[in-house]
């Protein structure tokens, strides 16, 4: 089976529930709906062979609505076809439904976005956080989240600074100078 | 009295008495014989392996005995980036080291954050502990933590052990003495 008649499968089981497909360099790329979402995974992995969940990946479009997206990146092992699957998710919700029951390796990628972006996931086993610690009251890969940190004090379990980043050597300088002048590299000052 | 004198004299034990400060011996027990605890979190504990091996073998200097119980522990060598998530786990085994102890920050990472200006990272451990030697280098060779170690060796020979540490006793001495 190719890929044109892997997708095309796909198109005729869920028609306009799928939309915006995106062809680039050979992989496709559909929206759907955040309520079609467990559905169409549990109808790609059993009936079109995407037996390999690469990755689970989010965006933060901070000034945008719906304000989350999540792409969902599936790799065929037996055709060796692509797909990606993106679905956007408000603020407001900020939820979808977890897929860790239909790929098991959803687990731990699901906790990193919910680490990491503060998106939920319901129906998850065990959704904690995976990278920062419990209690920890940020989401860092939020777009309002600034770069340097912020403050914050759990006694005895672990504490946060503001990191000092003016004129430090590892910091992009924001200008409109060649990104030879703008990387970030050691400037020793001038003596 | 006599008896006393002629004992000092004794031709049989005159050369291996030796004359010394209490705090100069202290020391030099203590400066070669440092017993690392290896708080190794990132590349630089690569390079303390590469150290204690034989090749650079810090044997020669009297730490080759890496302990991995804060308790039996004189100098923490921190080898890597502490992010704030291991933080106050590193304070902790610190504080479990018997006194008296040392810390030596091997590496950018564990003396100012390095590279990562990021929300994660603790910019530097001395924000936490007194810090005795701070070692340059991402990561040093292990000829860098050698110095190092030979440094923090001078500073422990430069020491006043027994006054810092026993101030009481020191001061009974001194009574009994005057």
């Amino acid at each position: 089976m190719t890929s044109e008649d892997l997708l095309e499968r796909l198109g005729q089981s869920f028609g306009s529930k799928i939309q915006n497909k995106t062809e680039f360099r050979g992989e496709t790329s559909y929206a759907v709906d955040a309520n079609d979402l467990r559905e169409i995974a549990n109808l790609c992995r059993d009936e079109l062979s995407f037996d390999y969940l690469i990755d689970i990946t989010s965006i933060d479009d901070f000034g945008e609505e719906p304000r989350f997206e999540i792409i969902y990146h599936l790799y065929s092992l037996p055709h060796s076809v692509h797909l990606r699957l993106k679905l956007k998710v408000p603020e407001e919700s900020g939820a979808v439904d977890t897929v860790s029951d239909i790929w098991p390796t959803a687990n731990w990628h699901e906790r990193e976005i919910y680490d990491m972006m503060g998106i939920r996931f319901n129906g998850h086993p065990d959704l904690r956080r995976i990278l920062m610690w419990d209690g920890y009251p940020f989401f860092p890969l939020r777009k309002d989240f600034p770069l340097e940190g912020l403050t914050s004090e759990m006694p005895d379990v672990a504490f946060t600074k503001v990191t000092p980043l003016e004129g430090g050597p590892f910091v992009t300088v924001p200008s409109t100078a060649t990104s030879k002048d703008r990387e970030p590299r050691a400037r020793p000052p001038e003596l | 009295m006599s008896e006393t004198r002629s004992t000092a004299y004794d031709s049989k034990i005159e050369g291996n008495v030796i004359f010394t400060r209490f705090d100069a011996a202290l020391n030099w027990v203590r400066k070669n014989s440092l017993w690392p605890m290896p708080m190794g979190l990132a590349c630089c504990a690569i390079e303390l392996m590469a150290a204690a091996a034989s090749r650079f073998d810090i044997a020669r200097f009297g730490a080759e005995v890496m302990r991995f119980s804060p308790r039996q522990c004189d100098v923490m060598i921190v080898a890597g980036t502490v992010t704030y998530k291991m933080a106050l786990a590193v304070k902790r085994i610190y504080e479990q080291m018997p006194e008296p102890k040392w810390v030596i920050a091997m590496g950018a990472c564990a003396s100012t954050g390095g590279m990562y200006r990021s929300y994660a990272v603790l910019q530097g451990i001395d924000q936490l502990l007194p810090v005795d030697v701070y070692i340059s280098g991402c990561p040093p060779r292990p000829e860098a933590l050698i110095a190092g170690l030979m440094k923090l060796q001078e500073k422990i020979s430069r020491e006043r052990s027994f006054r810092n540490q026993k101030p009481q006793l020191a001061e009974k001495l001194e009574e009994a003495l005057a």
